[in-house]
């Protein structure tokens, strides 16, 4: 990785009349990263893509590629390209015009603009579909077509914009490990817009979560699932339990019903927080058997996953959702049953709002 | 295009690569918008001076003055020519067009909605080629279709050998308020037939399904659950119907022998033999303003297939 | 409801059929079966005054089409693409003289070029008397809003994205337009044009307010012909003028077809292929 960050955003501000997308963002992202932006439909990430890829102007900041001021320049200027959602293929044009389309707008010679056209082709493995065209082929080829096309221009910074969100399954899966793979042999950065966190966790090296035009927390897969920045991204990266409570000293935190549990945090004593608790980490007990920090519930539904047993746990206040994997021997719980939850304080986060 | 690029296009080499600034982004959407503005300007202008200004005209008459000598005068500004829309024989006119229009309406309806409900359940195939057999009428031109019913009802002509082989006896509808809504329907019933035929198809199946489903028969299916939907297609083919037969001028002259005077050939007649500009702009207006009410009252349904 | 849809089918084409068959009778009394003749037809290419009425119509026709495009389409660019001041204004303007009636249209071009047309001879700076200029002029007028409606309704079925993808693969604004926007409205572009077409050559009304002595397009010279006493000629005028509109109802359908199929444009469409303009790419951008 070198000093200079690939795409550095200082402060940037989209404002599409009186709605604020984007509010006063900063994020750098480093070269060769593989990047997501990450969040529910409408909090920005996408704004923010269109804003790096030139379609979209920021009302306020600085946005560089490189080092170089780029905020202002339009899209044909920006050493950027983008892949974007449902490909935006040219219908009129076969494939090899398709892909060799960046490189003729840029003054390419014919004869060379085909022959690295022909060469991106066969690399994305599309080989003998050059004449083509893109309503003859697949959406998986297709996504391939936009992904050589984007390619080709041997761009800085990839963009790409929900480019697995029409593809079935079965083939998104196959195409995130291509995709992983393709980013490491070329070097590139790669910023990914998504809004399927477990996609987002897959692929990524960095993610930026975002809500509301605000951007809440950018770190690795590992530190957005385990240390989540606040209630928001606990709530939305994984399923979790959320436990409202007060925070009561440095490893006490109370709950609503007054129940105190074992939860570190470094807020000051009577910080209104939340105990996040994921469900693969608690522990249903059988009532009354001197656990230390556990609730005492009943066991309200069993689902049966495969692996694993997923157990509500009805409380006074709340229900909990409970993971178990199913190991040979281990007597399944039933309904009915009353149970106590348990865990282990390094387990849990506590996040506010 | 080229006109606006060279314009406008050089706008981003101009500014100096910055950080942005929300004066910036304005001078972008500003640039965008004289953009648009520039490719519309042609247009604009041209619609503005041979559109707006005839309109702007013939609203102007209508408070005119007419001259001994059949002219205008300027200077003196009044309602009178509306004021003479109020007298018997305007009044006759009036409410004649307006009675044919809505009968011509009416009966375009009766005959297109079965025929545009049909065309929603055949074969994929036929339903095409009833599409196309309905879009040559439409687009075939005007006179020759009313010329065509001229010829076929004129007296001892094709129809009237026919009634009379069959025992019917002559049939003398030429020049008739017959004729003319013989050919005022036949003029406009694609426009019925289309609106409709859009607005049935569009009808999710399964809701018919979900009728009979819940124990509605044919016809309260059709009257609690297809019709109800088909509105919009009815009000668009209505207006679309209406409207034109309300101004129509060559139908009634070709098969009413303008026996019958109508709204159209009456505000013709003012600006030919009677001279009288402010009269017939008038009548021009009161026109326009039945037509802009249908228009308003179309687009407010939602519809847009003009 | 089958029985009903065959007798509106005879409703609609017995006319038209019967006018086919009598214009080759040869009876002089029109609608009166007197043996094959092909005379009418005869008649009809002998009349001079007929056959210049055709050139004229052809005339304006052409020019108003050529004119409406033009400015229709670059009207629907900016309407769909753009937000302009004025933009409602310019849209209202443009629907009025699809739904303004015929007669209503005619009369106040008819007022126009009788009492205005000294204000614009002086901003155009030439002498308009009442003929084929004055019938152009107020055809554009028509046709500019029919062919902006179609072109619009064919740009906002297209994906704006595919522009946004070309500017992204660096193609300048124009470059933008000549090889995305263009071939993608292309179809909407044909059947607005034919649309503008069909309609020129099909308007009695408007043509006959502001048609001048020294020219007359074809339906207003059959109209006056009618008016003045149906002849057997008139048939087989009508019966050529029935043939012209079912070749432009085939362009039509044919454009139609390129619409539906939208992506899988056949080879009639030109397809912009970027291979076959002569480095166009390194040229523009050097000037933008």
């Amino acid at each position: 990785m070198t000093a200079t960050p690939a795409v550095e955003i200082r402060g940037i501000t989209k404002r599409f009349d009186d709605v604020v997308a984007v509010d006063a963002i900063d994020m750098q992202i480093a070269n060769g990263e593989f990047f997501a932006m990450l969040g529910p439909s409408g909090c920005g990430k996408t704004t923010t893509l269109r804003m790096i890829a030139g379609l979209e102007f920021p009302t306020e900041g600085s946005l560089k590629i490189f080092g170089d001021e780029v905020g202002t320049l339009p899209p044909h200027k920006r050493p950027v390209n983008t892949v974007f959602q449902s490909y935006a293929l040219f219908p009129h044009m076969n494939v090899l015009d398709n892909v060799a389309f960046g490189l003729r707008m840029n003054g390419v010679d014919r004869t060379t603009a085909r022959r690295r056209a022909s060469e991106m082709i066969a690399l994305v493995r599309l080989s003998g579909m050059e004449n083509r065209r893109p309503a003859q082929m697949s959406g998986g080829q297709q996504q391939r077509v936009a992904l050589a096309r984007a390619l080709v221009n041997e761009p800085k910074v990839l963009l790409l914009d929900e480019p697995l969100g029409a593809l079935d399954l079965k083939l998104r899966q196959d195409m995130q490990l291509e995709l992983k793979e393709l980013q490491r042999r070329l070097g590139i950065s790669f910023v990914f817009v998504t809004h399927d966190q477990e996609e987002a966790l897959t692929m990524s090296d960095r993610i930026a979560v975002m809500n509301d035009g605000r951007l809440l927390q950018v770190g690795t897969p590992e530190e957005i699932y385990e240390r989540p920045a606040n209630r928001f991204v606990a709530d939305f990266i994984g399923t979790t339990n959320l436990l409202d409570g007060t925070v009561v000293d440095g490893s006490t935190v109370c709950l609503a019903n007054g129940t105190r549990v074992a939860a570190r945090s470094e807020h000051p004593a009577g910080t209104m927080v939340a105990v996040c608790l994921r469900p693969e980490r608690a522990r249903v007990v059988t009532a009354g058997d001197g656990t230390e920090s556990g609730i005492g519930g009943v066991i309200d539904t069993v689902t049966y996953v495969g692996n694993a047993r997923v157990y509500t746990v009805r409380l006074d206040w709340m229900q909990l959702r409970v993971r178990e994997e199913n190991r040979p021997g281990a007597a399944p719980r039933e309904s009915g049953d009353p149970v106590s939850v348990t865990w282990d304080m390094n387990a849990v986060t506590v996040v506010t709002e | 295009m080229s006109v606006s690029e060279i314009a406008t296009g050089d706008a981003d080499e101009q500014h100096t690569v910055a950080a942005a600034t929300p004066a910036f982004e304005a001078a972008a959407a500003r640039a965008a918008a004289r953009r648009g503005l520039f490719m519309a300007l042609p247009a604009y202008v041209y619609l503005v001076i041979f559109f707006a200004a005839p309109f702007a005209i013939v609203v102007i008459y209508s408070f005119a003055t007419r001259t001994r000598t059949g002219g205008i005068s300027l200077s003196g500004w009044n309602l009178d020519s509306y004021q003479r829309l109020g007298e018997q024989i305007v009044r006759d006119v009036l409410w004649r067009s307006l009675g044919l229009a809505i009968l011509t309406t009416l009966i375009c309806l009766l005959v297109a909605y079965p025929f545009a409900y049909y065309m929603t359940i055949v074969s994929t195939t036929a339903r095409n080629v009833m599409l196309v057999m309905v879009m040559i009428p439409f687009w075939t031109n005007f006179l020759v279709r009313n010329y065509a019913w001229r010829l076929l009802l004129s007296s001892g002509g094709p129809l009237s050998s026919v009634t009379e082989a069959i025992g019917l006896g002559e049939t003398d509808l030429l020049f008739t308020k017959t004729a003319v809504v013989i050919g005022l329907v036949y003029s406009f019933l694609p426009f019925m037939i289309l609106p409709l035929y859009a607005s049935i198809e569009r009808i999710d199946h399964s809701l018919i399904e979900a009728s009979r489903d819940l124990y509605a028969n044919g016809a309260q299916t059709f009257r609690r659950v297809v019709l109800p939907l088909s509105m919009p297609g009815v009000i668009a083919g209505s207006i679309l119907v209406f409207v034109p037969s309300l101004g129509a001028y060559v139908t009634p002259d070709i098969l009413g022998g303008g026996k019958e005077v109508l709204l159209g050939s009456y505000i013709v007649t003012q600006f030919g033999t009677a001279r009288n500009f402010p009269f017939g702009a008038s009548l021009s207006v009161v026109l326009m303003v039945v037509m802009l009410t249908a228009t308003v009252a179309y687009f407010r349904q939602g519809g847009r297939n003009l | 409801m089958g029985v009903h849809a065959g007798v509106v089918f005879a409703f609609f084409y017995a006319p038209i059929g019967i006018l086919i068959i009598f214009s080759f009778s040869g009876d002089r009394i029109v609608g009166q079966w007197g043996g094959f003749t092909l005379d009418w037809y005869r008649e009809f290419w002998n009349n001079d005054q007929l056959t210049n009425s055709i050139t004229v119509s052809l005339q304006v026709a052409l020019i108003a089409t050529v004119a409406s495009v033009v400015l229709g389409t670059l009207s629907a660019l900016a309407l769909e693409r753009f937000r302009f001041r004025g933009r409602r204004v310019f849209d209202a303007l443009l629907y009025l003289p699809i739904i303004i009636p015929d007669v209503t249209m005619g009369i106040m071009m008819l007022v126009f070029f009788a009492e205005g047309i000294d204000v614009v001879d002086s901003l155009l700076g030439i002498s308009l008397a009442k003929g084929i200029t004055t019938i152009t002029l107020s055809h554009i007028a028509f046709c500019i809003s029919f062919v902006s409606v179609v072109v619009r309704a064919r740009l906002s079925g297209m994906d704006s994205r595919l522009e946004e993808a070309a500017m992204d693969l660096y193609a300048t604004r124009w470059q933008t337009f000549r090889y995305v926007t263009l071939p993608q409205i292309l179809p909407g572009v044909a059947g607005g044009g034919l649309l503008a077409l069909t309609l020129s050559l099909d308007d009695v009304v408007i043509s006959q307010f502001t048609s001048g002595p020294g020219a007359t397009t074809l339906p207003v010279y059959v109209f006056s012909l009618i008016r003045k006493g149906v002849t057997p000629m008139i048939n087989s005028v009508s019966v050529v003028m029935f043939l012209a509109s079912l070749v432009l109802i085939a362009a039509m359908l044919g454009v139609d077809r390129l619409r539906s199929t939208g992506s899988n444009v056949p080879s009639a469409v030109p397809r912009g292929d970027l291979s076959a303009e002569p480095a166009v790419g390194g040229h523009e951008r050097g000037d933008t």
